[in-house]
């Protein structure tokens, strides 16, 4: 080829380039809102990674580029650098938007069928089965008089 | 014949039962859908049954209104109010405002706040489409929203005579949601 245009490949050098600023698209936020201590702004991180951006619901505040979701991520920072630890921060969230914020639901009366259901399901999966097998194993029932007397006739007439 | 037999017709009925029973039950969903009072996205507050957050906001400039702080909300109430989180920039709210107007007109106090929004941008909203708030507070920032766990305007809540919040409603009160709810709320916790 090459007769059309006549430019030659593109370098390698811009190829290198362009692979490189994919990365950039991957972070939400702006670097001005990140902590300067990469410890606590990886903290903040996992703590945001936790909660849930509740405009776009399905996504964590850390991944949501929501306007809710960049002031919680904010006040989480602010939190972490103020000195309070992971559970408080949570704890700050939660007592404000409530279990809902929470990516990982928590354990109590109302989530409590959520969190069984996987064991509801399979002891109920195990006692079906043990039903079926059971009933097909069982003796069926003796023949009345009655059916052993149709039986006799049914055989006869066969026979005959 | 006779104990198999019937639970075996039993067993044919379930699933026209099952049907009926989920039919019945998506009935019941549509129809809140249609009068407001079920929302698929919708998120319970973390508030009902507590009071008001600690908070404190400054007036609009312009707009001959008190702001609004945490002492507003405090029990005992003469009677039953609503805290309202608007924007001008807020396309719902323009939905919302006529039923608002209506509170205010029937004596409902309704506090405003004012979440991110440009001062001028606010005083022409309420200007252009009437003032319904007794009180109206300023929240640029959006923390005092955050305390009250206000993920997207308009919201409301339902405070009643001894300062409780009774109930959150998050996006537009339209009439029917008006008629439907607010008021039996508002005959309630009069």
């Amino acid at each position: 080829m090459g007769g059309v245009s006549g430019r030659a490949n593109p370098s390698p050098v811009l190829l290198l380039l362009l692979v490189l600023t994919f990365p950039a698209l991957a972070a939400v936020g702006r670097p001005e809102d990140r902590l300067a201590d990469p410890v606590l702004e990886s903290r903040a991180e996992t703590i945001g990674r936790e909660l849930r951006c509740m405009v776009c619901q399905n996504q964590s505040i850390e991944d949501s580029d929501a306007d809710l979701a960049r002031d919680l991520r904010r006040l989480v920072r602010e939190r972490v650098a103020a000195g309070d630890s992971d559970a408080a921060v949570v704890d700050f969230i939660h007592d404000r938007y409530g279990d809902y914020v929470l990516l990982k639901p928590p354990f109590n009366a109302v989530t409590a069928l959520l969190w069984a259901m996987p064991i509801i399901a399979l002891g109920g999966g195990l006692i079906a089965i043990f039903a079926r097998r059971r009933r097909s194993a069982a003796e069926p029932a003796p023949l009345t008089e009655a059916e052993r007397r149709r039986l006799a006739e049914l055989e006869r007439d066969g026979a005959a | 014949m006779s104990e198999t037999g019937k639970s075996r017709r039993w067993m044919l009925y379930a699933p026209l039962g099952l049907a009926a029973a989920a039919g019945a039950g998506f009935w019941v969903m549509l129809r809140g859908l249609q009068t407001g009072s079920y929302n698929p996205t919708g998120v319970p507050s973390a508030l009902i049954g507590r009071t008001a957050p600690d908070f404190s906001l400054p007036p609009l400039d312009g707009a001959d209104r008190p702001g609004l702080s945490a002492a507003d909300l405090r029990g005992p109430l003469p009677g039953p109010v609503l805290v309202n989180f608007w924007a001008s920039w807020c396309v719902p709210c323009v939905a919302e405002h006529p039923q608002l107007m209506r509170l205010s007109r029937d004596g409902v106090p309704v506090l405003g706040i004012n979440y991110k929004d440009k001062t001028a941008d606010a005083l022409a909203f309420i200007r252009r489409r009437g003032d319904p708030f007794t009180r109206l507070g300023v929240d640029e920032p959006g923390r005092v929203a955050i305390d009250w766990g206000v993920y997207g305007v308009p919201e409301s809540y339902l405070i009643d005579r001894q300062g409780i919040i009774r109930w959150r409603y998050a996006g537009p009160i339209l009439a029917e949601t008006l008629e439907n709810e607010l008021r039996p709320l508002l005959r309630r916790y009069a």
